[in-house]
């Protein structure tokens, strides 16, 4: 399971997402990731065996980079970048989730030929209802991550800019010893690089939340005066999935008489010109 | 993700690319990326490891390769490569979107849209033309614009695109003024100037298409305006012949009724 297992995984998310949640994974991938694992790892890659300090104390440079970097900018960034893109996954289980209740509805509707089934696995689905919510909480959780990991950055190099020189007097270090950084310029530039695009990632974030919620607001608007619009389903505009799962579970209860006699008597369940197999 | 990727989402766009844009796509991963994996990495490899300064004084290794190296040429072709390829997605979008638009008319049944199903028009290739036509400009234009900006920001921090052999240091702590050897120069020119000879290719190959692309919009313009002017013509003529024939078969059949459209 590497970055491209993740790339995997996140893709198959990215159908169901709005068109700046596919921007927002665009970005994440080709200028955070990609940066990182072509670019950034290498800059990192030596940055214990060259930090050099001015001392023969054997220690003193391992407690020096130790003091100095609790824990490497690359492994923080790798970090952020597995939380930040999980909460999408939630909507990737909602999903699948509701993907099995529309299978359930097909099999009870007499509907379960392998061509619907393909159906119901490749629709996109409308970002509405308890999917809705879902969706909203994992950029919620994003844009958390996000600031979090931020400040946590802060806190552990602030200034964001890498010192040519650090000054250490920890114990073994005899007195106070100059400690030497290697590429600290380089390094400077990934970081600011890292931390744009990280902005980017949380303006993207934000739009996102925005463009959901006013989406809801006209949508609840359209619904007040509209009453008839239905919850969206993949069959039957006219009716909401609720309507129809109510009639179903009361044929599947009734005891007397026969489907067919039941299913003529309630004309609301028959889709757009299609009739009920079990008929 | 790697460039291997990158490679397969940009492989998808270049299926609505122009002639020259697919060459400019294969220049890019064959003559810049694959040399950069396969051979420029490895000579700049132990840039930092092998370079020497002639002192022992600890520090002042460090300190000169990162006053005369602020950033490695290979991270530098990384993300030049990174930008001149991410324009491409713009078009990726916009091609994504109509097709988006043109299953959603499938669906509703509307009868302008003659598709037979979905599958055809996941495959059906989108013509450069009206708004995809701008995206797909625009896109070039991002492209010239990175190159050019990263072409310039290594000449102005390599001054001159050459590797010298030796540098002087005289950054703190260095005491006094320290000789400096880089590892492998003459290799690291060779590549320089082989990856810069290729980015100038590209940019070329850009300014083309964008040349070919105006061509062909000034060309379907005048093509548009001159039909328009003829059809009025063309049309009266059409007209005439089918008065003729309909009073013709009109006089030859007395009890028959035909009702042709104009």
């Amino acid at each position: 399971m590497n970055w491209a297992g993740l790339y995997t995984v996140l893709s198959g998310v990215n159908r169901h997402s709005t068109a700046i949640g596919r921007i927002w994974l665009s970005v994440i991938f080709i200028f955070r990731i990609m940066v990182l694992v072509v670019a950034a790892e290498s800059v990192w890659g030596d940055e214990k065996s060259a930090f050099t300090c001015n001392t023969q104390q054997p220690g003193c440079n391992s407690v020096c980079y130790d003091h100095f970097f609790p824990i490497s900018h690359i492994r923080l960034w790798a970090l952020q970048l597995i939380l930040v893109t999980t909460p999408a996954l939630l909507v990737a289980m909602h999903v699948a989730y509701q993907q099995h209740q529309e299978k359930k509805l097909l099999v009870l509707t007499g509907h379960a030929d392998p061509k619907h089934m393909e159906e119901v696995k490749k629709h996109k689905m409308r970002i509405a209802g308890s999917l809705w919510w879902t969706y909203v909480c994992s950029v919620v959780f994003r844009l958390l991550f996000e600031a979090v990991f931020m400040y946590i950055f802060y806190m552990l190099y602030p200034g964001y800019q890498m010192m040519r020189l650090v000054k250490c007097e920890a114990y073994p270090c005899p007195n106070t010893v100059d400690c030497f950084i290697s590429r600290p310029t380089e390094k400077t530039i990934f970081t600011v690089f890292m931390l744009v695009t990280s902005s980017v990632c949380i303006v993207l974030n934000m739009a996102e939340l925005v463009y959901l919620v006013v989406r809801a607001c006209a949508r609840r608007g359209q619904h007040h005066s509209n009453p008839t619009s239905g919850k969206s389903s993949f069959y039957g505009h006219k009716h909401s999935s609720e309507y129809k799962q109510n009639e179903i579970n009361q044929l599947l209860t009734e005891q007397d008489g026969s489907l067919k006699d039941m299913l003529r008597r309630n004309s609301g369940l028959q889709e757009k010109g299609d009739r009920c197999s079990a008929c | 993700m790697d460039w291997g990727a990158l490679h397969t989402i940009l492989g998808g766009v270049n299926k609505h690319s122009t002639s020259i844009g697919k060459i400019w796509l294969t220049v890019l991963f064959i003559f810049r990326i694959m040399i950069l994996v396969v051979a420029a990495e490895k000579v700049w490899g132990d840039e930092q490891d092998d370079f020497v300064c002639n002192t022992l004084q600890p520090g002042c290794r460090n300190v000169c390769y990162d006053h005369f190296f602020p950033i490695s040429h290979i991270r530098l072709w990384a993300l030049q490569l990174i930008f001149v390829s991410t324009p491409a997605l713009l078009v990726a979008m916009h091609v994504a979107y109509r097709r988006h638009e043109k299953k959603r008319q499938f669906r509703k049944g509307d009868q302008k849209c003659d598709f037979k199903d979905i599958e055809e028009i996941r495959k059906q290739r989108f013509r450069i033309e009206g708004s995809l036509w701008w995206t797909y400009t625009g896109s070039i234009f991002f492209r010239l614009i990175f190159e050019a900006v990263f072409m310039y920001a290594f000449y102005f921090m390599y001054d001159g695109f050459r590797m010298p052999r030796l540098m002087k240091c005289n950054a703190w702590p260095c005491p006094n003024t320290v000789d400096c050897f880089v590892s492998r120069p003459t290799e690291k020119t060779v590549f320089t100037i082989f990856m810069i000879a290729v980015s100038s290719i590209c940019i070329l190959l850009n300014v083309a298409e964008l040349c070919y692309l105006l061509t062909k919009f000034f060309l379907r313009r005048s093509k548009k305006t001159g039909n328009s002017k003829q059809q009025p013509n063309h049309e009266n003529k059409e007209e005439t012949k089918q008065n003729e024939m309909n009073e013709l078969i009109s006089d030859s059949c007395q009890n028959t009724v035909i009702g042709f459209s104009s």
